[in-house]
């Protein structure tokens, strides 16, 4: 009986050694997998189904219609002007903030007196909501209250800079409340990677006699690929899903002038009690993300495993 | 199974001992200074019988109270009663079975009878069933006027939209903007309804929002009221303001001459002090056709499984439409009551014409009853898009508008 039953028994023996290899990290790692997969995947599989749906204020699974939200949303005004402005405030938004974050970082980097104390400050909006930013910014850029009453104040007396209420730059009027919370924390991001690159590279730089900002452009920057990887994900989430600022500066207004699509899924989904269409609203927000994500996931992944 | 049992066991000694005193959570957006009075009084009758009123006022306004109020009765969280626009915001949830049938008490005190108009108690029906309870009306087709402003430009008060329009030019040399407006856009469309109500007349009005009828949103007529809508927009250049109420302080303030809003604007005028006739002018109808569209506020009761509960919904229902209750509540909200046979005599100016209006029966369907929360968002779009953008022309307005309707539901 031990003979024979030795041959199995290893076996048995063996295979829950590769199974439970590592075994506590696997079980702490089961609840963030089912979450990942039943409320990432899972939902936004329900919310893709449920768009092709009539749904109204309930979820309606059984009145199938096919492409008709997507029909109406490609017609609707307010969703082409949202897509437009997402895109104008994105662009702007990535390209300013990666820029003036790295300027800040570097000239912080040269070693100045009160780093601490000047990083902290730039650094403050940051832990403000965009509910409060967008708020501060409105009375900024108030013209009875803000800016154009205080250089008119001062004697110029016509000042006009009122981005609010002027449907076409009222955009930028929202941007610049988006890049002066969000630059203090690309140029933290981007500082705290610039300190990781060794000091010798420095001193090589500066005995070959090359300039700073050379260095900065031509070796500073392809060494921190990783932080600006990083930095550029962060910035580019808060992008698509920026709404609370827009809400707090102008409610989307003038007109329809500053809508968002965050903001156009939110009100179908809930005022206007049409859920189908703002499923569909996110579903196209979803595939936006995607457009971008799987050329650069491919680039960025496929190219490890042949190199 | 077990801890099914206790759980209704301990339920059922629960329920005993309470006796029949239960507490009834409201929920409402009633924050505002005279709104929050108003609610008061419910609470103050509720709590006179032997049951208890737990306020739960959800500050901001319907829009954001709204989706709150829903989503706690769809995620088994129910309140047991809450504030709604009677109409179609509801119409689902009652679909799902998911709100208390009041008939029998409606029967019982023949509410048919007594609320006037009776389309308020049809907003409340579905299959011949009542779901809810009208406790006040509001109007929005009204002109609110600032004697302050037309004093400056040196002009007589206008009594009506098309005398308005005609004096703001002198206004404006006054430097006086002529209409103010807030920025959101339930009340550019709010404008539109009033204007189309005194251009249109009200045949091509109930044609519209009743019937649906995308050939008299695209007729000749409904032109006419779209160039009045584009002429108005050029009024309020310059009213920079968000809130309804800070477009009305322009008109209290004088810096506005006039503002198409609804009769809860006089309640703003109360609280600045403001006496109707001496400082301000209300018009109904914008002063073109006596009349007044009724939407107002329910309340809808979400079924519960208690039958204490449920007793005491049906009772707090029934103390909502009574006489008394409604008198001192509709005196505090500056709204109109539902029924036609109470006394108000200590109503102000403004509300007594509103008074006359519905005493003649000179009523209209409101867009909230009319069309779904879905339609009547997409009109918002249009309306305060076309409003604010005066690149967009009155035909295109138009087309888009009849194809609104004609896909309406």
């Amino acid at each position: 009986m031990a003979v024979t039953d030795a041959g199995p028994a290893t076996e048995v023996a063996k295979r829950p050694s590769r199974l439970f290899k590592n075994l506590a990290s696997k079980i702490a790692a089961v609840p963030m997998v089912l979450v990942a997969l039943v409320i990432f995947v899972g939902c936004t599989i329900w919310t893709i189904y449920h768009s092709f749906t009539r749904s109204r204020l309930l979820p309606a699974p059984e009145k199938w219609v096919g492409l008709d939200n997507y029909e109406r949303l490609w017609g609707e005004n307010r969703w082409l002007i949202s897509i437009e402005n997402l895109a104008i405030y994105g662009f702007c938004s990535l390209t300013l903030s990666l820029t003036i974050g790295f300027v800040l970082a570097a000239l912080l980097d040269r070693k100045i007196r009160f780093e601490n104390t000047i990083r902290t400050i730039i650094l403050y909006p940051f832990a403000l909501s965009f509910v409060v930013t967008g708020l501060a910014w409105q009375w900024i850029l108030n013209p009875q209250l803000g800016l154009q009453n205080v250089v008119r104040s001062w004697g110029w007396e016509s000042f006009a800079f009122d981005p609010l209420n002027n449907a076409e730059i009222v955009i930028f009027g929202i941007l610049i409340a988006g890049i002066w919370q969000g630059s203090g924390f690309v140029m933290v991001l981007l500082l705290a990677g610039m300190r990781g690159i060794d000091e010798d590279i420095w001193k090589a730089s500066r005995v070959e006699g090359i300039p700073a900002w050379k260095t900065y452009i031509f070796i500073v920057i392809p060494m921190m690929r990783p932080v600006f990887v990083t930095a550029i994900v962060i910035i580019a989430s808060g992008i698509i899903k920026v709404y609370d600022l827009v809400v707090a500066q102008t409610s989307g207004g003038p007109g329809i002038a500053s809508e968002v699509p965050a903001k156009y899924v939110i009100e179908k989904m809930f005022f206007s009690q049409n859920l189908g269409l703002g499923f569909a609203a996110s579903t196209m927000m979803l595939l936006s993300v995607l457009v971008v994500l799987i050329p650069w996931a491919y680039l960025e992944f496929g190219g490890k495993k042949n190199g | 199974m077990d801890l099914m049992k206790t759980l209704v066991a301990s339920t059922a000694i629960c329920a005993a001992s309470a006796a029949s005193a239960v507490e009834l959570e409201v929920t409402h957006w009633w924050t505002s200074g005279g709104e929050a009075a108003a609610v008061a009084e419910f609470a103050k009758a509720f709590n006179e019988t032997e049951h208890t009123w737990v306020d739960g006022a959800i500050a901001g306004s319907g829009g954001t109270a709204r989706p709150i109020i829903i989503s706690r009765i769809l995620g088994g969280d129910p309140m047991h009663a809450t504030q709604l626009n009677h109409g179609r915001q509801a119409e689902e949830l009652v679909e799902a079975g998911l709100m208390l049938d009041l008939t029998d008490v409606a029967e019982a005190e023949g509410w048919a009878d007594v609320v006037n108009p009776v389309r308020l108690l049809d907003a409340c029906t579905l299959d011949g069933r009542v779901y809810c309870v009208p406790v006040n009306i509001h109007s929005p087709q009204w002109l609110w006027l600032s004697h302050d402003a037309f004093e400056k430009a040196g002009l007589d008060v206008p009594s009506d939209w098309f005398q308005f329009v005609d004096a703001a030019p002198a206004l404006k040399e006054a430097g006086v903007v002529p209409l103010a407006m807030g920025q959101q856009s339930w009340q550019t469309n709010l404008a539109f309804g009033a204007i189309m109500v005194a251009v249109g007349g009200t045949d091509l009005y109930v044609d519209i929002l009743t019937n649906k009828n995308a050939d008299a949103a695209a007729s000749a007529e409904m032109t006419k009221v779209f160039e009045a809508f584009a002429a108005a927009r050029l009024l309020s250049e310059g009213s920079n303001v968000q809130d309804w109420n800070q477009a009305t302080n322009l008109v209290i303030t004088g810096k506005a001459g006039g503002q198409i809003h609804g009769d809860w604007a006089q309640g703003e005028f109360q609280v600045a002090n403001q006496v109707a006739g001496e400082d301000y002018t209300c018009l109904p109808g914008l002063g073109v056709n006596e009349i007044i569209a009724t939407g107002g506020d329910a309340f809808y009761f979400p079924k519960t499984d208690d039958p204490e509960i449920t007793a005491a919904q049906k009772e707090l229902a029934s103390l909502m439409i009574s006489k008394e209750v409604q008198v001192a509540f509709n005196l505090k909200k500056g709204s109109l009551p539902i029924r036609g046979d109470v006394d108000l005599s200590a109503a102000n100016d403004c509300m007594k014409k509103g008074l006359a209006i519905l005493a003649a029966g000179n009523v209209l369907p409101d867009g909230v009853n009319s069309f779904s929360a879905d339609t009547d968002g997409q009109i918002n779009d249009l309306m305060v898009e076309f409003w604010n953008d005066t690149s967009i022309t009155v035909e295109d307005a138009q087309a888009r508008y009849a194809d609104i309707i004609a896909n309406a539901d």
